[in-house]
């Protein structure tokens, strides 16, 4: 059995015949994963033992002649943002090294319930704070495509691990490109549904008006199948929509052709030329499959970074004020007055990210500011969605870069927060909309041969016509 | 924008956040390039423009997604201290804060 190669479907069909048990294959992935990880660091936690017993529930439906579900014995890695009872769940920080959440978060609880198997959690940016996975106090993910190379991030784990093969899917966190970003990196497929889509209940918050989770896998139809299984409405999250989820596999081969893409003239200013050549590539191939590209204008792009990053941070700082010594676990304890702990806990704990995005959430949130920065970036977000809105009315989709640039360096941008932040450019736009959007491996550069994706956008809920869209880009580039 | 030192250290008070000289030196670099980078929103005119807090679908009813307020069990005790830092008697314990 050649774990590392294999989809849904693949795992599907392996049961039906019998050619392995759910135990065999948890087993053999296991086994895979942990000779694999040292490579990557892209695991900071396998589960043994849960997989195991997961594995063995769905032995025993298969047994039964009961339905295992849509994901039965399907080796899954989750961002180590996502909750798992029992389960160690880091964020990344050695704030909550230790921390065991006494309960499963929604996600989990439906991704075990279609009959998956978790077989451990993944690295990530300290709480899901970067865009190169090298803010993880425990190690950067290396980018199993050039392992010199960063992953991306925030969820650079959970990419590395479909890139790798040491999980068949995984579910990842985006807030500002935290999932398309990695996929772009690694070469995978990455999915941000609409926000509210997934419930979050479970989710360590970083910023509750952007945060998404979303699935990663091999292929489009992988994706689509997870999200199928994760989405909808969860009275644990009044976020969480109450739009019924289509039955995504039902239309994923449509044809497309006469459907109208946008191309926004925004997202093509700054690419670095091979990136921009490929995304070309992938706009011919919808051309060749009867689509109609047309030109569109997202006015407001330009001032989406500096929009996100004052909400982002803003939401952060209020989010992460309940790491304060007292319930997570972490506590400095030579303090000696409830001042003195709450500071120095902070101060020990929070890697250098936190710090940054807790000082100037602060600082935008504070007297004589707020109105300057943060009610002023309300206002800047409703025009960007509104740019959004305005471009749907006329096309299906959007098409665009995920990245200005193919993975870089470890290392290369550590010293520069703002390059770093800049690197989130044609991500985050999506986020503040709360649209629907995807990246689509869309080929590798000529010069270095690092994955370069491709990113789709629908209008709220439109999930279905997305997959649609990317499912015909595979197969069509696969055959030729 | 720049930040000076003072400026630094007046914001991590405020953020209860104990931070080092160097980290102070280094923040106040980092946080004077980023926030002018944000004072770009300055450029746009936004009178009249509605902020939005919150992604809001036009075509669905979602906010009347409040549940039911009945009874549920909650995490037990001995759970929900499983994670404390110092916990006793039942209660997550922390530094004394009234003198007598």
């Amino acid at each position: 059995m050649n774990v590392a190669a294999l989809t849904i479907a693949d795992v599907q069909s392996g049961l039906r015949n019998k050619t392995f048990s759910a135990v065999e294959l948890a087993t053999e992935a296991l086994r895979f994963a942990e000779a694999e990880n040292p490579k990557t660091n892209a695991y900071l936690t396998i589960a043994n033992e849960r997989a195991l017993v997961a594995a063995a529930k769905v032995d025993a439906k298969l047994a039964a002649g009961d339905d295992p579900g849509p994901l039965a014995g399907v080796p899954v890695a989750v961002k180590d943002v996502i909750v798992t009872k029992n389960l160690r769940t880091t964020c990344a920080s050695r704030l909550l090294e230790n921390y065991i959440p006494p309960y499963d978060a929604t996600a989990i609880e439906r991704l075990e319930a279609a009959g998956g198997v978790i077989l451990g959690k993944a690295n990530c940016d300290e709480f899901a704070m970067g865009g190169s996975n090298e803010n993880s106090a425990f190690g950067p993910v290396r980018n199993p495509v050039a392992l010199d190379r960063v992953p991306g991030g925030s969820s650079g784990g959970s990419a590395a691990v479909v890139a790798q093969g040491t999980a068949v899917v995984s579910l990842g966190s985006d807030t500002g490109g935290s999932i398309r970003q990695p996929a772009s990196f690694c070469g995978v497929v990455g999915v941000t549904p609409t926000y509210g889509r997934v419930s979050r209940y479970g989710l360590v918050a970083f910023a509750s008006s952007l945060d998404h989770i979303g699935p990663f896998g091999k292929n489009v139809a992988d994706c689509a199948t997870v999200l199928k299984a994760i989405a909808g409405h969860d009275p644990m999250d009044s976020t969480s929509a109450h739009a019924p989820v289509a039955d995504y596999a039902a239309t994923l081969n449509a044809p497309v052709k006469g459907m109208k893409i946008g191309l926004p003239a925004e997202y093509f200013k700054d690419l670095s030329s091979e990136t921009g050549d490929l995304i070309m590539k992938a706009v011919d191939v919808y051309k060749k499959l009867g689509c109609e590209i047309v030109d569109v204008s997202l006015p407001h792009t330009e001032y989406a970074l500096a929009t996100y990053y004052i909400i982002c941070t803003a939401e952060a700082s209020s989010n992460l004020a309940r790491y304060d010594g007292v319930r997570y676990t972490a506590r400095n304890t030579d303090a000696n007055s409830l001042t003195s702990m709450y500071r120095d806990t902070r101060g020990d704990f929070f890697g250098a990210e936190c710090k940054r995005r807790i000082m100037l959430g602060t600082y935008v949130l504070s007297h004589g500011y707020y109105d300057a920065y943060y009610l002023k970036a309300q206002k800047v977000r409703n025009l960007i969605t509104q740019d959004f809105a305005q471009a749907f009315e006329t096309v299906d989709a959007l098409i665009a870069p995920v990245s200005p640039f193919p993975a870089f360096k470890l290392g290369e941008k550590m010293a520069d927060p703002l390059a770093m932040y800049l690197a989130d450019i044609y991500s985050i736009a999506g986020d503040l909309a709360g649209v629907p959007c995807m990246s689509v491996p869309c080929g590798k550069t000529a010069s270095e041969g690092l994955p370069v994706g491709a990113q789709l956008l629908c209008n709220h809920f439109e999930e279905a016509k997305m997959f649609q869209l990317a499912q015909a880009y595979e197969t069509e580039s696969a055959a030729s | 924008m720049t930040f000076t030192e003072k400026d630094v250290r007046y914001v991590a008070d405020l953020a209860n956040l104990r931070l080092s000289d160097t980290e102070i030196q280094k923040l106040a670099q980092e946080l004077g390039a980023v926030v002018t980078y944000m004072e770009k929103l300055n450029q746009l005119d936004t009178s009249g423009v509605e902020p939005m807090a919150q992604v809001l679908y036009a075509s669905e009813d979602e906010t009347g997604s409040l549940r039911p307020d009945v009874e549920r069990p909650s995490i037990p005790n001995k759970e929900a201290l499983r994670n404390a830092a110092v916990s006793g008697a039942g209660y997550f314990k922390i530094p004394r804060v009234i003198e007598r």
